[in-house]
């Protein structure tokens, strides 16, 4: 299946010029390097969502308006409710930095009525109703919220912005694979007296296609891995560099299966070049006779 | 049969003629007559517009061209103008039918070099044809288009650019080859050839068409060996 890739030292002098000479490579260079760096930062995307919503999937939040003095009452409330693994109630001072933001100093004022916000976990199959019944019978006020109805909007954008990215992948794919048709019927037209000699002494399309299509692997081999080497270069030193961008293009937030999926992907773009470079060659030798 | 390119008149008209298998034959005509048109046809480089050829005992006109590579092995062709291939080395362009047809290095070596010594060009194999005179390009195409043993051989003015001694050479290939059942078609002006080769058949073309006044060339007499 592969012998094409293993030609003789004949067959590869058919076509004469040296390699990595025309612009394919660098067109696949650029290509790759700019499919690891959207594809990685879709990735990331992806993983910081999933953590994200799986760190908050359980989470909730009790919250009480002026109840900075039924504040012990709550937390022990929750922590007897059946379904609730932990209560974590938020300190004052912090509640007030919070508030700083908008009121300024005044926030430190000993009389301002600071509302009081209790996180906790509950268990699948928890009864959220039954929970928040005991909590208003201390404070009336009181309302649960679900830490996932209030990410839900920035989920939807994370997620928005990873299949915008899995869609540029693809684009710039196609961008690729247009790149390769055009080199590939350059080459054609370069070597168009060749095939023409070859065709005559009774030369196949299949071994003609073989020829340009080992050329095509190897040129966009080499420039999908220095495409690819590059961008792993630049995803290190933006993880390195900027902590809120090694968040957002690999680091921690990258999953494991994402760095396989970037390691395959210069396999994967070269395999898409050689393969319409088959095709390509094939479609414009059976226009001739 | 009849040819023509695009629109254009037809360049070979009513064409209607046998070739016998292993006969020696001599393709004359004015320039512009469909000397080389007819050539083309014959080695399958072009399709009749009308009509139909048969070689090899198949229908071949309007055979599909997946089927054409296993027939065009079977048959020789030198071109007037050579069609070496610039950037290959003179043994690279007569191993080319060889390798082709998937023939390995060992069994490619020792023809090359054997057909590279008859032509007188041992010495040049490594040249590539821009550094060859037109006499050695020739040569080289000569021996590119014998080196697979063809069934059928043809040739478009093979001596143009060879001396005398040379063509006489290359004659004598073309008879050797003739003699163990190659068919032989070349175009040719040069009459030293042809009187050369009293065996040979004539096939005169004129405007297009073939003279044949006796008929013999539509319906060839049996030939005995």
């Amino acid at each position: 299946m592969l012998d094409w890739l293993f030609s003789s030292a004949a067959d590869r002098r058919l076509l004469g010029t040296s390699r990595f000479r025309g612009p394919m490579p660098w067109v696949i260079a650029i290509m790759s390097f700019s499919i690891i760096i959207v594809a990685a930062t879709g990735l990331a995307l992806a993983g910081s969502a999933a953590s994200l919503s799986e760190a908050i999937a359980s989470r909730y939040s009790v919250e009480v308006a002026d109840g900075a003095q039924n504040l012990g009452a709550v937390v022990a409330t929750l922590e007897r409710s059946p379904g609730v693994a932990s209560v974590e109630p938020v300190p004052e001072s912090e509640m007030r930095r919070t508030l700083e933001r908008w009121l300024g100093p005044a926030a430190e004022a000993a009389d301002l009525p600071v509302p009081a916000l209790v996180n906790f976990d509950a268990r699948p199959g928890t009864d959220l109703g039954a929970v928040e019944k005991r909590v208003q019978a201390i404070a009336p006020a009181a309302r649960i919220s679900a830490h996932r109805d209030k990410v839900a909007p920035l989920l939807r954008s994370m997620r928005a912005l990873q299949w915008l990215a899995f869609g540029l992948v693809l684009l710039l794919g196609a961008a690729a694979a247009a790149a390769v048709v055009l080199a590939a019927r350059g080459a054609l037209d370069t070597h168009r007296f060749t095939i023409e000699v070859m065709h005559g002494i009774g030369a196949t399309d299949l071994q003609l296609t073989h020829l340009f299509q080992r050329k095509i692997a190897i040129d966009a081999l080499v420039g999908s891995l220095a495409g690819a080497a590059a961008g792993a270069i630049v995803l290190l030193l933006l993880a390195s560099g900027a902590s809120f961008l090694g968040e957002l293009t690999g680091g921690a937030a990258l999953p494991p299966w994402g760095l396989i999926v970037l390691l395959l992907l210069p396999l994967v773009l070269t395999g898409l070049a050689t393969w319409v470079a088959r095709m390509a060659v094939l479609a414009a030798l059976r226009e001739t006779l | 049969m009849g040819l023509r390119y695009g629109t254009g008149g037809e360049v070979l008209r009513d064409l209607d003629f046998r070739l016998t298998n292993g006969g020696f034959y001599f393709l004359t005509g004015p320039s512009g007559a469909g000397k080389t048109s007819l050539l083309k046809l014959l080695y399958l480089a072009q399709r009749p517009t009308r009509g139909r050829i048969r070689l090899f005992g198949e229908e071949l006109s309007e055979a599909p061209r997946e089927s054409l590579p296993p027939f065009r092995r079977r048959i020789g062709v030198v071109f007037q103008d050579f069609r070496l291939i610039r950037h290959l080395s003179a043994f690279d362009n007569v191993a080319l039918p060889l390798r082709v047809a998937g023939a390995t290095e060992e069994e490619v070596e020792g023809p090359v070099r054997e057909m590279l010594a008859w032509v007188g060009l041992a010495d040049r194999a490594s040249a590539r044809p821009p550094t060859l005179s037109g006499g050695e390009q020739q040569r080289v195409a000569i021996a590119r288009a014998v080196i697979n043993r063809p069934e059928l051989l043809v040739a478009d003015e093979p001596t143009g650019n060879v001396d005398a001694d040379m063509a006489k050479r290359l004659l004598h290939l073309f008879t050797a080859l003739n003699r163990l059942g190659t068919t032989v078609v070349v175009a040719t002006h040069d009459v030293g050839l042809i009187s050369a080769t009293p065996s040979a058949q004539m096939i005169r073309l004129e405007n297009g068409g073939v003279v044949d006044p006796t008929g013999l060339l539509r319906n060839p007499p049996p030939r005995h060996s």
